[in-house]
């Protein structure tokens, strides 16, 4: 049997992964088809009813590369309930009668390179370990790069003249990290297409209303589970500012974590699980950066969030920081979140007037 | 002539409308029941309306629309301005009381608190998930105790013992009422006790976590009930302000807030035309998008909801 591998989605990760898998693995690569209502209605169905959003979403990418012929699944997670996911998700789909390889890279909440490794040697018994070094680097620059795009186009993206813009330039980048081998060449290729990007003509005011994104990773970074959040704010000609991408949990995270607790002391002795903590030191920085609001968006029943909420508000409160709390469940309608946007939108716009 | 500025704002539960003029005061008022057909309760209030202002020289040069068929009412009426209703209620509110610093609104379907410093929204809330303690609740225990939600308020206040029922869910509320009943509570001691409910279940699902300060103002439906407002005046300890026209001032602020737009060409003649609302699903990919279309005497005039441009060319393979 051909072996054919899958993973679920997080916004635009899935062109990195999937091309690291491709260099390692020489198999048959399709990431789950793009999340879709079908997607968390099946993920839904399967899942148990408190479980938070991400699970679901998760299941519903499984179930579908499952039926679109996947025979290996990979997946990884850690923080919070996440690190159990895996071992659920698969108890789940193999309830449902699937057959499958599963391979989550998280042990224990942390990767285990050496485990890693020696999945992919299984996989791939051609594979070299400088192969695998090599794909590795690649890949994590690549991540990094395109995290740095990111920053940019969520500064301008709601400014630009010529609409999408953006987005084709970015696919354009996509298509030519991935046609790279080389991890020189694709530095290179970053600072190109930084210049590119900063010469894209946009019309952005300096005052501009700015607000940043704090909250949970899943619905900060997959689009859909927070139903276009900065393609609608980006709409409302806002610059955006988001501190969740992989690159930060990759690296910064881990490396930030006793610089964070110690700017946190006033509210915080010690660390709430997951994001709960970054999320306290975000409100403090967004404050002293003089953003206009902050958006908090979390799935409905996130713990470590639930832990951080009534700090958080008890700052906004102190230093009148606009603030609104988004909770997304499967059933959360598309018009509420809207009209709270549009209110927070004026709210915002009122407060700068009267400045 | 003086120059008149409409206002609509159409709920899930009831429609109003406001006619105002140049200084914000209110010309002409109308309050009706939605009955789940938004077009059709916007034309009755636009009747009323029109019936008020008769004999008066106006001529309506702006129209804004809020509530929750805001987007489908504005586009029929061809709206100088479509905004959220909880922008609406504020400003509405504030050119009644600008001093006020709370807004509690308990509708239909939706409750919200607004909290304002200065005559500018801080913060806000509202409810999500759940509509426990709002006027449906009401209006189905009512149904259940064979009251009129009418007079509701005034039965509670004549209780001196009102029965303790469980606040946080619609569905237990009412397996505490029967049990209540049952036990042989008196009809006035249990409604002051659901009055109670719907009060203890606002602060601790949308309030929580807010700071609700002097001077409060009560709003939409069920402001109307005297026996919630007593129940929010005993919790809060301090007066509330309930308006007369309280159910009007998300109306009110849109009107106001149409005075800045560009003005408009109004006549009441949308009353004879024939509008229909229908919605389509587009089946281009899995996500399977609802798509909402207007349509003016069998002609398309507008349409949304989709999220890429494939909705686009479902809707004109439908219509063309």
């Amino acid at each position: 049997m051909k072996k054919t591998i899958s993973f679920p989605h997080l916004g635009d990760y899935y062109i990195p992964i999937s091309e690291f898998l491709k260099r390692t693995t020489k198999a048959n690569i399709i990431p789950s088809p793009l999340i879709t209502k079908k997607t968390i209605s099946i993920g839904s169905k399967f899942s148990p009813d408190s479980v938070c959003l991400p699970f679901k979403y998760n299941l519903g990418n499984f179930i579908e590369s499952l039926n679109n012929g996947a025979n290996i699944l990979f997946t990884a997670g850690g923080g919070c309930r996440y690190r159990y996911y895996a071992e659920v998700t698969e108890a789940i789909l193999r309830d449902l009668g699937y057959s499958f390889k599963f391979h989550s890279i998280m042990t224990n909440g942390k990767i285990d390179i050496k485990k890693v490794y020696q999945d992919f040697k299984n996989i791939n018994s051609n594979l070299k370990l400088t192969t695998f070094i090599h794909s590795g680097i690649y890949t994590l620059l690549f991540i990094w790069n395109m995290d740095k795009i990111d920053k940019i186009i969520r500064k301008n993206i709601g400014f630009e003249i010529e609409k999408n813009s953006h987005i084709k330039l970015k696919n354009k980048m996509l298509k030519d990290f991935i046609n790279t081998k080389s991890i020189f060449k694709l530095n290179l290729l970053y600072f190109k297409y930084k210049h590119l990007f900063k010469k894209i003509s946009i019309d952005k005011p300096k005052n501009c209303l700015k607000v940043a994104i704090i909250g949970e990773l899943y619905t900060a970074m997959e689009p859909f589970s927070s139903y276009f959040l900065e393609k609608e704010l980006a709409s409302m000609n806002i610059e955006i500012k988001r501190y969740t991408n992989l690159s930060y949990l990759l690296w910064q995270k881990r490396l930030l974590r006793r610089y964070l607790l110690r700017r946190t002391k006033k509210y915080c002795k010690y660390t709430l699980g997951a994001d709960g903590l970054d999320n306290v030191y975000r409100t403090l920085d967004v404050i002293k950066k003089k953003y206009d609001g902050i958006i908090h968006t979390k799935p409905f029943g996130c713990t470590p969030e639930i832990g951080a909420i009534p700090i958080i508000q008890k700052i906004c409160q102190e230093y009148e920081m606009p603030i609104i709390f988004f909770s997304y469940d499967v059933e959360t309608s598309d018009e509420g979140i809207k009209t709270r946007l549009e209110a927070f939108y004026d709210l915002l716009n009122i407060r700068r007037k009267k400045k | 002539m003086i120059k008149g500025y409409l206002g609509i704002d159409i709920g899930s539960i009831s429609t109003k409308g406001v006619i105002i003029d140049e200084n914000n005061e209110i010309i002409a008022s109308s309050y009706l029941w939605t009955k789940g057909n938004p077009i059709s309760a916007t034309k009755e209030v636009l009747k009323e309306l029109k019936e008020q202002i008769k004999l008066k020289k106006i001529k309506i040069v702006s129209v804004g629309t809020t509530g929750s068929a805001r987007k489908l009412i504005g586009t029929i009426l061809n709206a100088s301005i479509i905004k959220n209703e909880i922008t609406a209620h504020a400003i509405g509110t504030l050119s009644l009381y600008p001093n006020i610093k709370t807004i509690i609104e308990i509708g239909g379907q939706d409750s919200k608190i607004i909290l304002l410093k200065n005559g500018i929204v801080t913060d806000y809330a509202m409810n999500t998930l759940c509509s426990a303690g709002t006027g449906s609740f009401l209006s189905s225990q009512a149904k259940r105790l064979d009251v009129d939600v009418e007079d509701f308020g005034k039965l509670a206040l004549t209780s001196n013992n009102p029965a303790l029922i469980a606040a946080r869910c619609t569905v237990f509320a009412e397996s505490d009422l029967v049990h209540k009943m049952q036990v042989g509570y008196k009809k006035n001691d249990i409604i002051a006790g659901l009055c109670k409910s719907v009060a203890l279940n606002y602060l601790n699902s949308v309030g929580k976590g807010k700071k609700i300060e002097k001077p409060i103002i009560f709003q939409g439906g069920v402001s109307k009930n005297v026996g919630v407002k007593k129940a929010f005046e005993d919790i809060l300890n301090c007066k509330i302000i309930t308006d007369e026209n309280g159910h009007l001032m998300g109306a009110l602020g849109v009107a106001i807030l149409s005075k800045d737009q560009k003005e408009i060409d109004f006549s009441f003649d949308i009353v004879e035309q024939n509008f229909k609302a229908t919605s389509l699903n587009c089946s281009s990919c899995p996500n399977n998008c609802e798509i909402i279309c207007v349509q003016k005497d069998g002609k398309l005039l507008d349409s949304w909801g989709n999220r890429c441009d494939n909705g686009k060319k479902t809707v004109d393979k439908v219509y063309n």
